[in-house]
């Protein structure tokens, strides 16, 4: 596994998708998602909202460097703060 | 309703999560992991954090190469699937002609990238390329080497040459399988030929556009080859697109770091298209079947 580079902080980052994806397995074995729809403008299953999730909160990251010179942990709580507000409203 | 599901067939799935995990998951960790690094050698390198997406999301060359890649993209498909329509319309329906119209339309995609390349390169060459030589004959000072606006319209005609046919053969197999009964109906009715195309063709050529138009776009969006052996992403930068511009970046000059930065941005770009244009289109249909 050398030959990947890996690090710290990137294990973890994939540690994370991984356990999240794991997590929506077990959560849709245990209570099968019913579509619907939020205030994204369309019909949505709880996996649609992570994936919508997680490409936003990678867009808000990079809007935030190309953008902003803030610290970039600022970035990251309101990509946190969209993440769940997408997951519980979306 | 009662709805028998069986779990056990998604076992069937894991040779294909095998192969996806290999060809892309795992390259893609690697990219992630040498974004966030400078790399000199497997055993020397020193995590950089979010440095190199700064430094390349600041680039103005990559604003540029970005900006000419939406425009060319936007411009192969404004021309490709109008285009491929209109031909897939045209088409003979039955006798010799089908079969001949078929392997006249499939010969350019199975022409590999490269040679499409040194075939327009010759073609366009005023010298001794026939294309070249009659727009000179006819007066227009035309030379792809040298000005960038025929760099740009040759590289355009090259793709629309190239990859109009895919769309053609995508909508073709739409069209064929329109039942007869439709046609008859509309005849009834007395629709226009534009009623029939808006009411019954389109519709039903709606699923394989989607794949169509998402199959150009990637793969212009991606273009490398033909443009990089025509013109060598010059005259200057004119046809640098984003694939040469990063090529150029991690094989040319070596930089892993910022190239992999690069990569990951690039792909989401592709990701977010492609997942909104995907979203509206299957929207579209589902609120035109309601």
């Amino acid at each position: 596994m050398a030959w990947m580079a890996w690090t710290p902080i990137t294990a973890a980052f994939f540690s994370c998708i991984i356990l999240m994806l794991i997590g929506m397995g077990i959560w849709q074995a245990v209570s099968p998602t019913v579509p619907r729809r939020g205030f994204l403008p369309l019909t949505t299953t709880r996996g649609d909202r992570l994936f919508i999730s997680l490409l936003g909160a990678a867009y808000i990251h990079l809007g935030w460097m190309a953008f902003t010179d803030a610290a970039l942990w600022i970035g990251s709580i309101i990509a946190l703060a969209w993440l769940i507000i997408v997951m519980r409203w979306g | 309703m009662n709805k028998i599901t069986n779990n056990k067939a998604w076992f069937l799935v894991l040779p294909v999560f095998f192969i996806v995990a290999i060809s892309a998951i795992i390259p893609l960790m690697t990219v992630v992991n040498y974004s966030v690094q400078d790399i000199f050698d497997p055993q020397t390198r020193f995590f950089v954090g979010t440095e190199w997406f700064e430094q390349v999301l600041s680039d103005r060359r990559l604003h540029d190469a970005l900006i000419r890649q939406i425009v060319y993209t936007m411009s192969v498909l404004l021309i490709e699937v109008p285009l491929g329509i209109a031909v897939a319309l045209t088409l003979p329906r039955k006798g010799w002609g089908v079969s001949a119209s078929m392997v006249l339309l499939a010969l350019p995609l199975l022409i590999p990238w490269n040679v499409v390349g040194t075939i327009w390169q010759i073609f366009g060459r005023a010298d001794i390329g026939l294309g070249g030589y009659l727009i000179n004959l006819m007066g227009i000072d035309y030379n792809y080497a040298q000005n960038s606006m025929d760099a740009w319209l040759t590289v355009l005609v090259m793709d629309v040459w190239h990859w109009t046919s895919l769309i053609v053969l995508l909508c073709y197999a739409g069209l064929r399988s329109i039942p007869d009964a439709y046609y008859q109906a509309a005849k009834i009715d007395g629709a226009s030929r534009w009623a029939v195309f808006r009411f019954i063709q389109l519709p039903k050529m709606q699923s394989v556009l989607v794949i169509g138009v998402l199959l150009r776009f990637m793969d212009s969006f991606m273009i490398y080859t033909e443009p990089f052996v025509l013109t060598g992403g010059g005259p200057g930068n004119a046809t640098t697109f984003l694939s040469q511009f990063l090529t150029r970046m991690a094989v040319g000059q070596f930089d892993l770091g910022p190239a992999a930065a690069f990569s990951l941005v690039y792909f989401l770009i592709i990701l977010l298209v492609c997942w909104v244009f995907y979203t509206v289109v299957m929207n579209a249909g589902k609120q035109g079947e309601q």
